[in-house]
């Protein structure tokens, strides 16, 4: 193709304003509320991390190209311009001090969704060549690979061949017909492999037919991350190519915030038609098999825990009360944080932050808010269902000398489950 | 024309000296003098000598002079209105043509630089002038010619003073005031229309008193009387201050006597004296008679907007003005939205597809 | 031109400028927005749209506890001050007058003197919001020359309405017209300011309210 431009970047933003783009830029008032609800600017105490200014070249964008005051002001010298100066200044803005967690949406008193404006305005970013190297390498690897940690089938086949050993259970790859293709993220394969054992415990003792795919084991989507739909369109078809070749029934998410984002909510249209198949985060298919009777757990947790609210799977996938429902089935101490639910404050490390190793130092200072969540508590463990939380979160711990292990939901609740061939305590 | 003092002729007229007081008395509160002037207000004019009046009549209904001159008993008022030497009124000398005119000619001559003249009515400038003419004169010329010689001009009645109906929109007789015309002679306007008859008086008195004009306003007004609006001496006051309008003209809000500000009423905005003086002795003024004030002091009030058009609401139609801006919103939108939409689609359509390859700067 | 004058040109040809500016204004503003488009969504629904964007109109009316805690005195304050404007605008008898004149109905007139209070309040509330505008970072950071036309063009009505009804400074009818004329002011200057968030803050809400209640998460 061609090498980026700014003129490719403004082009780009162009595009993606659409009328909810232009009744937010409308509406805003200058209120400022969104800062107020922003961990990066709460833990810096920096003005330019406030979640409107950050999608700033946008409105100007907006202002010169769609309205008819707006092509007025710029004729007459009025108005800022967007040039590559805009763009380098914003570029931390938009990838390292962002994780498009949503809460800046929730609170503007206006209605304007801020967040996914930085999902839009991140298109142009990277078509102007301003998003950071580490996003960019994590999309090579995924495309080019199959996974942005470089995770290949091989190292899958190997976790798979642990499973088999440690739980006589078989972990089948594609397997036509099966009700449930299971995705898996980089980051579960690499560091959490309960994650998969945990699975396969529980669709077995579920009766739950079920696969994973060769060519599609991969959930995380960096084209989200990096925002480039074109990218993002590439991974997701490669699910949904597979999940349509198998004929299964449902996909089903994995313990990752922006996959979710990516397979439920972005995939049919990035792709430009529905689904022949539905899609539920493991959340969600977990709450139904104990509805529904399919698995029981026995025994309870005492250790003090608490629960963090993934961004993309609770405020923005509505997936808030089937874990405290699990939760309390095996938990006898289980608190909630301040701000539990919806309103819970970012990991800080989502949306691509984790994989820009230049948002380090700022990630580590957005944690203070989860670290003063945590110390108000004064909890043993702490329980999420995001592998990227979770390592976000430890390393934050770690950093901080806070000694609260960081436990997977699912991996959790298979270890109380109910096993017809044992029993577990 | 005889030499009698004004005092000399009231009680000549059977006025007691009693009777004299306390209609000095009513004249000094009229004009808001302290109690303390009431023997300076006697004395003056138990000692005035009869000023030369001439007073000209130009395009006007006669309102004003019916206005002052109607009484039912010879009032005070009337009898002080007596005392002024009227050398020449249209309506009311005897005299008529040329020897009318003689007579202010020879008024003039006499008195040229003293007199004080009149004015009611307004003077078209139209056709040359021709619109209104006396004896052959334009009111116009008879004016300048009149008020070369005279002390003080007094504009009575809103036509003299601001031009009145005659100058209502589209003017056709090219209606102007005196004020207008007239730029070097001190001028009182007393406006109405038409003026409350205890007004004009109460001017003359403070001329005899004093020997000047009262204190005027930015509108040459005497302030004493026209210093504040109906407003705030509207007795239906307290109506508007608790929202209490009358809808209509004979609805249950009328009957009650609420306010009167929905129907048209001008109080807010209109400086005189009628709440307090109010009209025929005091009998009443037309809020209390149950119709909204005209606003008849006030210059261009007849372009005001329309009587019966609240203060509140703008001269044209608001329902149609939205109207007619929404059609022209709509037109304008459904351009600039054609625009947005193509640039828009230009933008997506044109945008290349993006590979990892086209994801780095060249450095 | 004195106050009469100017009066029965606020009255007439200005007032007739300054609304057919602000609505043909505004609803240029609103067709650049809707003409933008907004692709239908093809993943499947959790739940209704209108049911969540019509929540969403309404949700938005109160703060959320995290934010009202960082915020409680500067969030009042804009409740104060909206609250306070409309009800002078909406509540006061004369005004009705001119609400009823194009709507066809009218409503019940509040006490002046409650009018004038509550004017009063207003304005002081609105030289708070300045205050707070000029001394929190994350504001005054953000904060453009929009924001103080923006302000100057809303307290002006307020405060000659006010000086009209309590006499102050100049004749009532001076007042009276400077009122019109700063309310056509404001209306001129409104579909090219902020201003227009009082129509667009309902479109935002909707579009916003529309996606949460089709993924059925919270808005």
């Amino acid at each position: 193709m061609s090498a980026p431009s700014v003129e490719k970047g403004i082009q780009a933003i162009k595009g993606q304003i659409d009328a909810p783009v232009a009744s937010f830029f409308s509406a805003c008032v200058h209120c400022g509320l969104c800062a107020e609800a922003c961990l990066f600017y709460t833990e810096t105490g920096d003005p330019k991390y406030t979640p409107i200014n950050k999608v700033e070249p946008m409105r100007r964008i907006w202002e010169r190209e769609y309205t008819l005051f707006g092509k007025a002001k710029a004729a007459l010298g009025l108005s800022k311009k967007v040039d590559a100066d805009t763009f380098a200044e914003w570029e931390t803005l938009v990838y390292d001090g962002c994780t498009m967690c949503g809460r800046c949406s929730l609170v503007c008193p206006v209605g304007n969704d801020i967040s996914d404006m930085i999902r839009k305005i991140r298109e142009g970013f990277a078509a102007a060549g301003y998003a950071p190297e580490g996003l960019i390498g994590a999309s090579t690897r995924a495309v080019e690979i199959g996974s942005p940690m470089g995770v290949k089938l091989p190292a899958v086949q190997a976790q798979i061949k642990h499973l088999q050993k440690n739980t006589g259970l078989d972990v089948p790859i594609d397997a036509k017909g099966a009700e449930y293709l299971v995705l898996l993220s980089s980051m579960e394969i690499m560091n959490f492999p309960e994650y998969l054992e945990a699975i396969a415990r529980i669709m077995h003792q579920a009766g739950k037919t079920w696969t994973i795919a060769s060519k599609a084991f991969e959930a995380t989507n960096s084209g989200i991350q990096i925002g480039v739909s074109d990218i993002a369109k590439l991974l997701v078809s490669r699910v949904v190519d597979a999940a349509d070749e198998l004929g299964v029934k449902t996909v089903i998410s994995p313990e990752c915030g922006h996959a979710f984002t990516a397979i439920r909510w972005d995939g049919a249209n990035l792709i430009g038609r529905p689904y022949g198949f539905e899609v539920k985060h493991i959340l969600e298919v977990l709450d139904e098999f104990v509805k529904q009777g399919l698995i029981k757990t026995a025994g309870m947790e005492d250790a003090k825990l608490t629960y963090h609210d993934p961004c993309q799977i609770a405020r923005k996938g509505g997936v808030v009360e089937q874990p405290r429902d699990l939760l309390n089935r095996i938990a006898s101490n289980f608190v909630e944080m301040e701000d539990a639910g919806e309103m819970n404050w970012c990991c800080g490390g989502g949306g691509g932050v984790s994989a820009n190793e230049r948002a380090d130092e700022l990630k580590l200072t957005a944690f203070n808010r989860k670290k003063a969540q945590l110390q108000a508590l004064g909890v043993d463990t702490l329980v999420t269902a995001c592998a990227n939380c979770r390592l976000t979160l430890e390393e934050g711990l770690e950093e901080n000398n806070m000694d609260i292990p960081i436990v997977g939901l699912t991996e959790m609740l298979a270890e109380h489950l109910v096993e017809d061939d044992k029993e577990k305590a | 024309m005889d030499d009698l003092t004004l005092g000399e002729r009231l009680r000549q007229r059977g006025v007691s000296r009693r009777g004299f007081m306390k209609f000095c008395a009513a004249t000094a509160s009229m004009m808001a003098l302290p109690p303390i002037m009431i023997p300076k207000v006697a004395a003056a004019l138990e000692q005035a000598r009869r000023p030369s009046v001439i007073w000209l009549s130009f395009q006007e209904c006669t309102g004003c002079t019916e206005s002052l001159t109607r009484s039912h008993a010879p009032t005070i008022e009337g009898l002080i209105f007596d005392h002024i030497s009227l050398d020449y009124h249209h309506t009311l000398q005897a005299a008529a043509g040329d020897a009318a005119e003689h007579a202010r000619d020879e008024a003039m001559k006499k008195n040229w630089g003293e007199y004080l003249l009149v004015v009611d009515g307004s003077i078209p400038l139209g056709e040359n002038g021709n619109f209104s003419a006396i004896a052959g004169v334009s009111n116009l010329e008879m004016l300048k010619e009149v008020a070369e010689g005279a002390a003080a001009i007094v504009s009575v009645g809103t036509c003299a003073a601001f031009g009145g109906l005659p100058m209502a929109d589209p003017n056709p007789t090219g209606a102007v005031s005196v004020s207008d015309i007239i730029k070097d002679k001190p001028i009182v306007n007393v406006p109405g229309c038409p003026p409350i008859p205890t007004v004009i008086t109460g001017v003359l008195a403070h001329f005899l008193t004093f020997g000047r004009l009262p204190e005027l306003d930015h509108l040459n007004r005497p302030k004493v009387f026209f210093g504040q609006n109906i407003h705030d001496r509207c007795y239906r006051r307290p109506f508007y201050e608790r929202g209490q309008f009358a809808e209509t003209f004979d609805d249950e809000g009328a009957r009650k006597g609420w306010c009167l500000f929905k129907l048209g009423c001008k109080g807010p905005t209109t400086y005189n004296a009628c709440a307090t003086a109010k009209w025929n002795e005091g009998t009443s003024f037309p809020i209390e008679a149950g119709h909204g004030c005209i606003g008849c002091s006030e210059p261009n009030f007849w372009d005001a907007g329309g009587f019966y058009r609240a203060l509140s609401l703008p001269h044209a139609n608001v329902g149609e003005t939205i109207l007619t801006a929404g059609a022209a919103g709509i037109a304008i939108g459904a351009a600039a939205a054609v625009l947005n939409r193509k640039r828009k689609s230009d933008a997506v359509d044109n945008r290349e597809t993006i590979t990892i390859k086209d994801l780095s700067k060249e450095s | 031109m004195d106050a009469n004058e100017l009066l029965a040109w606020a009255r007439g040809p200005g007032f007739d400028i300054a609304l057919t500016i602000f609505v043909a204004g505004m609803l240029l503003r609103l067709l650049e927005v809707l003409a933008l488009g907004n692709k239908p969504d093809l993943s499947p629904p959790r739940g209704s749209g209108p049911k969540g964007a019509v929540q969403t109109l309404l949700s938005r009316n109160l703060p959320r506890k995290a934010v009202f805690d960082r915020e409680p005195l500067r969030i009042i304050n804009g409740y104060v001050l909206h609250i306070g404007f409309f009800i002078v605008l909406f509540l006061y008898g004369p005004h009705i007058v001119l609400f009823e004149s194009f709507l066809g109905f009218g409503w019940p007139a509040l006490p002046s003197g409650m009018i004038d209070a509550v004017g009063a309040i207003t304005i002081l509330s609105l030289i708070a919001a300045l205050v707070f505008r000029l001394n929190n970072k994350v504001i005054r950071f953000i904060s453009t020359k929009d924001d103080y036309v923006a302000w100057t063009v809303t307290l002006l009505p307020l405060l000659t309405g006010y000086m009209a009804y309590n006499h102050l400074v100049a004749s009532y009818t001076m007042m009276l017209a400077l009122h019109l004329l700063s309310v056509e002011l404001l209306l001129v200057v409104a579909p090219f300011t902020k201003l227009t968030h009082m129509f667009s803050f309902a479109m935002a809400r909707w579009y916003q309210g529309y996606q949460a209640g089709r993924r059925g998460v919270e808005s």
